[in-house]
């Protein structure tokens, strides 16, 4: 073990099964000799040239119709999207082509297509560079969607993605990547499946269920919870295609209380998806109303002051839990 | 110039493609489509020409408009019509009909019913192939609609900069639906497009297979050998509707269609064959009934095939 960051983390895994597989190469912008924005390909070019670390014009319908293509036929594309925002501009791409190739090809073609960039808000980035959207990937048939919130899940989970046969949507929260934390040396082969949910802290009064950046603030504020003998459970899904909703069942039943904490919208969003299960297959274990505290439903403004009113805080993630607890 | 066996074989395949579709529109009529039927009849000669550079291993994609590439792709024409009557036989095993055509087994990768992604499609399977250092090519065929589309200009901009062996095969059939290419573009001359983006462009006569067949195979030539992407326009006409079943009048002239209809690919391949002395018309009615028989056989086929189970019905979503 040794701590290392969540983007040094991913590179890891991308390099060593860049070695193995030949057909696999990143597109992007400056994600050649610059290394990407965000450094997730750093030191790369020099190992494996232009070809497999494909610097591409500001074209993102192209290059992921391209990656479809190439998907198709026998490579194993990564689509590195810098700010995660850019990929509506591929959005027919990737829904009514990548999405679906399996499936009209009644299983004959697979889509081993890797769709990564970072998203969220925090950082003055303005509303054309905060967006996370995963939700809506979610909804569509063909997508597994992962949102890692340290560096041993994004690793785990990044092993995973770069052996799947279905188009991937890796997510990386901006206000994350820099975040060190335990990871298992470099020998150590270890990978997390999509699908299954991580109790990022036990507990026994209420479950709250939250992902990337919101997962680390939820702890922060269940550890000063616990202070005042408040005991919460943290559930981090890790990915919400496929959503392991029998690990979040398992925790209602033992607090009899649930809240989500979610940085994206609410409306028709994966508090709403979580609640209606838990209303489908886990009402009677319910104490209290299920709850959900997500992003306002707005474009996000630039200034810090705005910036901080649109997201969930330490505090109105203490207040929701101190809500439910109270009914 | 093809050999006498490469001709009698581009015009059997003209011929295949001719008869399934006339074959389909007979169907439409009498009800065993349960969906859209593109006809690709006037356009025979360029799906035969281009395809007939191609193997199994290299990657086609295609349009709304799609049957006459999978036919020419090397997909029996029973597996079409089983598709287009819904069945679990046909090549998509009935989750497709006329615009989702796969077949990758013989490297037909789809047709679609969104204009321009195939475009995309192809550079990527290119990508694929210089990438792993493969010697196949990366073909898309499309119409004129799409030339207008940014999947165009941003696929034939990306398969120029990273010279990829890719073919982009516009059939200028002169209207997207009722849409003139004359309306939609200030210069409808779209293989002089090429040169914007530093590929080379060709221009021909889509109803002369002979020329497309030169224009496809010099394209792939180059594309095989690492010489990178070419457009190649075809300039031809459709000579049934957009769609079975719908209206044909209004935004062309019907002496305009007996235009066309007098440059029929097939009849002017035939005639350059027997004036050439490649083929005696007995060698071309022979082929032309042994095609009916096929054709016809694929009919029965199709009618007496299931129809796919209905619990499948979400099978297949992920790996």
């Amino acid at each position: 073990m040794r701590d290392i960051t969540f983007t040094a983390a991913t590179r890891e895994a991308l390099a060593e099964r860049m070695a193995v597989d030949p057909s696999i190469f990143v597109v992007g912008e400056g994600i050649g000799p610059r290394g990407g924005n965000f450094g997730t390909t750093l030191g790369l070019y020099e190992k494996y040239g232009a070809l497999r670390l494909c610097d591409t014009p500001i074209a993102e319908r192209g290059f992921v119709g391209l990656c479809c293509g190439a998907a198709m036929t026998g490579s194993r594309p990564i689509v590195d999207f810098m700010f995660f925002d850019f990929i509506l501009d591929a959005m027919g791409e990737l829904f009514n082509q990548i999405a679906k190739m399996q499936y009209m090809s009644s299983g004959r073609l697979t889509m081993p297509i890797l769709l990564r960039g970072c998203i969220g808000i925090g950082s003055s980035a303005a509303t054309h560079h905060s967006g996370s959207y995963y939700p809506i990937f979610a909804h569509i048939p063909g997508f597994r969607v992962v949102v890692p919130s340290n560096p041993y899940d994004a690793k785990g989970l990044f092993r995973t993605a770069l052996r799947s046969d279905d188009p991937v949507l890796f997510l990386e929260h901006k206000n994350i990547l820099h975040l060190k934390g335990p990871v298992p040396d470099e020998d150590d082969d270890y990978a997390i499946p999509f699908g299954l949910a991580n109790v990022a802290r036990e507990g026994r009064d209420i479950t709250v269920v939250s992902l990337g950046l919101m997962l680390r603030k939820t702890l922060e504020v269940a550890e000063k919870l616990a202070a005042e003998g408040i005991s919460v459970e943290v559930i981090d899904p890790r990915t919400i295609a496929p959503l392991d909703m029998d690990t979040i069942l398992a925790s209602l039943k033992k607090t009899g209380r649930i809240l989500v904490v979610d940085e994206t919208f609410a409306p028709c969003g994966i508090g709403a998806e979580i609640i209606a299960q838990v209303n489908e297959r886990g009402f009677d274990d319910l104490d209290a109303p299920p709850a959900r505290l997500h992003g306002a439903h707005t474009p996000t403004p630039y200034s810090p002051t705005l910036e901080a009113a649109v997201v969930p805080t330490p505090q109105s993630i203490t207040q929701a839990i101190r809500d439910v607890l109270a009914e | 110039m093809p050999t006498k066996e490469q001709s009698l074989s581009l015009y059997r395949t003209m011929q295949v493609i001719r008869q399934t579709e006339e074959a389909l529109a007979r169907s439409h009529q009498a009800g065993l489509i349960h969906g859209a039927c593109h006809t690709y009849v006037g356009e025979e000669a360029i799906a035969s020409g281009v395809c007939a550079h191609l193997t199994h291993q290299d990657a086609v994609f295609s349009t709304h408009r799609g049957h006459g590439h999978a036919l020419a792709k090397g997909v029996p024409p029973r597996e079409l019509i089983a598709e287009l009557f819904g069945r679990a036989t046909g090549c998509s095993r009935g989750r497709g009909g006329s615009m989702h055509l796969f077949s990758p087994e013989v490297g037909m990768m789809g047709t679609s019913g969104i204009v321009g992604p195939c475009i995309l499609q192809a550079a990527g399977a290119g990508f694929t192939f210089k990438l792993l250092n493969q010697p196949h090519v990366g073909v898309a065929f499309f119409g004129d609609g799409a030339s207008n589309n940014g999947a165009f200009h941003e696929g034939l901009n990306l398969a120029a900069i990273y010279q990829l062996p890719a073919i982009f095969v516009c059939e200028n059939n002169q209207f997207a639906t009722e849409i003139a290419i004359t309306y939609s573009t200030r210069n409808p001359d779209v293989w002089t497009k090429a040169a914007s983006f530093g590929m080379p462009g060709v221009c021909v006569d889509g109803n002369d297979a002979g020329a497309v067949w030169r224009a496809a195979g010099e394209a792939v030539e180059r594309a095989r050998a690492g010489g990178g992407p070419t457009l190649i326009e075809c300039k031809t006409y459709r000579t049934r509707a957009h769609a079975e079943g719908m209206r044909d009048g209004g935004y062309r002239s019907m002496e305009e269609v007996e235009k066309w209809k007098a440059r029929d690919p097939i009849k002017l391949y035939a005639a350059q064959l027997t004036s050439q002395g490649q083929a005696a018309s007995g060698e071309l009615d022979a082929i032309a009934a042994e095609v009916k028989a096929l054709v016809d056989e694929a009919v029965e086929f199709a009618k007496a095939s299931p129809y796919p189970d209905g619990a499948t019905a979400t099978e297949h979503i992920y790996a």
